[in-house]
Parts: structure tokens; sequence; C-alpha cells
């Protein structure tokens, strides 16, 4: 790698390392996400000052190509990390609809109560076929 | 509260998932209230832009109102919910628009008493039927059957119909859990065979619906049914939530 590529290497990884750090520091990542993110950062960092490291352990590995290695274990990480996000988006789903559904039944609760003034608790049941004082009768 | 639920343990609930339905509910809730005395309705406002609970709450209905649009299979749990919370131990799935015969609930209702937890209205069980649908949705419907008589080994001739009764143990699955994607109909009834409910079917008859087209063009349907097939083959591993009754 020529002196000036691996400078601009070097900066950019920093860059997104001192990124991440503010993102931190505002709290606007969960501290598991920051974790990650922050120790992802620094392997850059310390690859992209030492490249000889990379390259040393594709060779450990078996690796004939050493690049290969490289993007192979990028791949493999990103890889893992949006079927992870999957799997978090399906259980938030699941929970922002079970919060829709609670808020529907409290909402008609609460329209009960105020509708009986919370007196008699057989008047506040649904079967009662009479408009609620509320619904105007415009026709 | 006892008292109240107690009398509601023997009412029907009749659960109807709206979605922007205010020119067809009002007849519907009228017609409803007018063949069947001793029923309780529940109108799950799906997030409609019109007055669609309004309307419900004036033509004598429950009305749950959800913050945005779930889809029939998410208004359809709350209402379960909403049923098992208040004591209700039957219940039908009543549709909005008109198609479903109010006259028809009673047959619908009737294989409950008999042990059935799960009784699903056929438009086609019947030869007198003459309810039209197009080709390529009746292909895929007869497609969906076959696939559910395998993986059941029950014979359905409507596996998607949304004319169906619930018994207590259906209630209290499917307030837990009911499927929330289209078709969320066969995704159920799969679910049910899978938790070992005892599941019938008695013909119905019903109308083509009022206004609107079925929203479904055919790549959607074959999207949904890959989908549906991959929910089937995964369902059937699971393990059962009760042992099935020999």
């Amino acid at each position: 790698m020529s002196p000036r590529a691996h400078i601009f290497v070097f900066l950019v990884t920093v860059g997104a390392l001192v990124f991440i750090l503010r993102l931190v520091r505002r709290r606007q990542l969960r501290a598991k996400y920051a974790m990650l993110w922050v120790s992802v950062g620094s392997v850059l960092a310390v690859l992209a000052t030492f490249p000889v490291l990379a390259n040393r352990a594709a060779t450990l590995a078996g690796v004939d190509y050493q690049p290969a290695a490289l993007l192979f274990g990028a791949v493999a990480f990103l890889f893992l990390l949006v079927v992870h996000f999957s799997w978090e988006l399906s259980r938030l789903e699941d929970r922002s609809r079970t919060v829709a559904e609670e808020l529907a039944m409290l909402r008609h609760r609460l329209e009960q109560v105020e509708g009986s003034d919370g007196t008699d608790d057989e008047t506040t049941s649904p079967p009662a076929r009479t408009p609620e004082p509320g619904s105007a009768q415009s026709d | 509260m006892s008292a109240a639920d107690e009398t509601r343990s023997d009412r029907l609930l009749v659960i109807i998932p709206a979605f922007n339905e205010e020119a067809s509910l009002p007849a519907v809730l009228d017609e409803l209230y007018a063949t069947l005395p001793a029923i309780d309705v529940v109108v799950i406002d799906d997030g409609s832009l019109d007055r669609t609970a309004d309307v419900a709450r004036a033509g004598g209905a429950a009305a749950l109102r959800l913050p945005y649009n779930l889809g029939i299979g998410g208004a359809l749990r709350t209402g379960f919910r909403y049923g098992v919370d208040h004591g209700y131990r039957r219940a039908v799935q009543f549709d909005a628009d008109g198609q479903h015969d109010p006259g028809e609930v009673a047959a619908l209702v009737r294989p409950l008493a008999d042990g059935a937890d799960l009784v699903i209205g056929s438009r086609f069980a019947d030869a007198e039927s003459d309810y039209e649908v197009g080709r390529v949705r009746r292909r895929a419907m007869r497609v969906l059957g076959i696939t559910v008589r395998v993986l059941s080994g029950q014979v359905f001739t409507d596996t998607s119909s949304g004319f169906r009764a619930f018994g207590p143990d259906a209630l209290d699955l499917f307030a837990r859990s009911y499927p929330a994607e289209y078709m969320e109909s066969v995704e159920a009834l799969v679910m049910a065979c899978a938790s070992g409910l005892r599941v019938a079917e008695v013909p119905v008859r019903m109308r083509t619906r009022a206004g609107g087209q079925p929203s479904t063009r055919s790549f959607r349907l074959a999207y949904h049914y890959v989908r549906l097939l991959l929910v089937v083959l995964v369902t059937k591993r699971r393990a059962p939530l009760r042992e099935a009754t020999p």
C-alpha cells in the first residue's frame, strides 16, 4: 500500500470511530450496539494502522489471497448483523401490535367509563343498544 | 363484574373487523341485531380514515379503535382478546361489507355445542352454493386446500373463508396468537389443527361482495402462497399446545 493510501484509510477509519463515539455520547445508540460498533471500529483502526496484521491473520487461516479473507470476514459479519436486525424487527413489530391492541381496548374502556360516569358497572357493558350520548344524531 | 360475566358466558360475541366501512356497516349491524336477538357485537376499527367507529357505536356495537392499520389478522386478535377479557365463550367472525348472511350464524354456531372448537363456514361445501370467484383465485384456493389437507390430515373445502365460529379453546388460542399477515385465515386454520383443536366445516351461502374488488393480484397471491407454505411447514413441526383428542 502506498503511504498516501495508508494515511487515507487510517483517516476514514478514525473518522468512523469518532462518529460512533459521538452517537454513543449523545445516547442515540443503545449500549449493546455502541459496544459492537466501537469494537468493530477499533479493530478496523488497528488493521488500518498495521495492514501487516491482516495479511498475517489470513496466512495463518490458510488463505492464499489475503484480501479475500478480509472480504469474507466483512460479508459474514454484515450477514449475521442483518439477520439479527430482521429478528429484532419482527419482535418489535409483534410488540407494537400488542401495544396497539391494548390501546384500542383501553380507549374503549375509557369511553365507557366517561359515558356512564363510572357509577354502575352494569351500564358499562357493551350490549346496550342505545346510541351513546356522544354520538350526535345527524339524520 | 362476575354477574355480568355469568350472562356473557352464554352470549355470542360477533367480531367484525372493519377498515373504512362506514357505508356498509349500519345495514350489516341492523340486519345482525334483527336476525339474532341475543348477541353482542364488537367492531374493530382497523385504523379507518372515515367514521367507521362512530357508525359502529351509533349502530349499537362496541367499537374498538386501533391507532393504525394492523390488517385483518391484527383486528381479529384484538376482537378475540376483547372476547376473552369479557368472559365470552363463543364468538363469530363476521364481515363488515355485507358478504355474510346473519341468517347463517345459527348454523355456523351449532357444531360448537357438539364439541367443535372452530367452525368454518364453507362457500363450496354445498353443491347449491353459487358463490363466484375468479379463476386464479379459485385455483389458488384449491392448492391451499390440498396443502392443508396433507399437513393437517383433515379435509376442508374452503380454507380461506372469513366466516367462522370459535369455541372457548379456540378463543383462548387466538387471543394469545393470531397470524397478522395476508391470508391469515388459512394460517389460523393450520394453527388450530396443529394445536389439536377440533375443526368442523359447515356449508353456508354467501353473497357476492357488495362493493369493491377482492384486492388480490395473481403475483401477490403467489407470493403469499409461498409464504404460507413456509409457515405451514414450520407450524407442523412446532410442538402442539395440547394433545389432539382421539
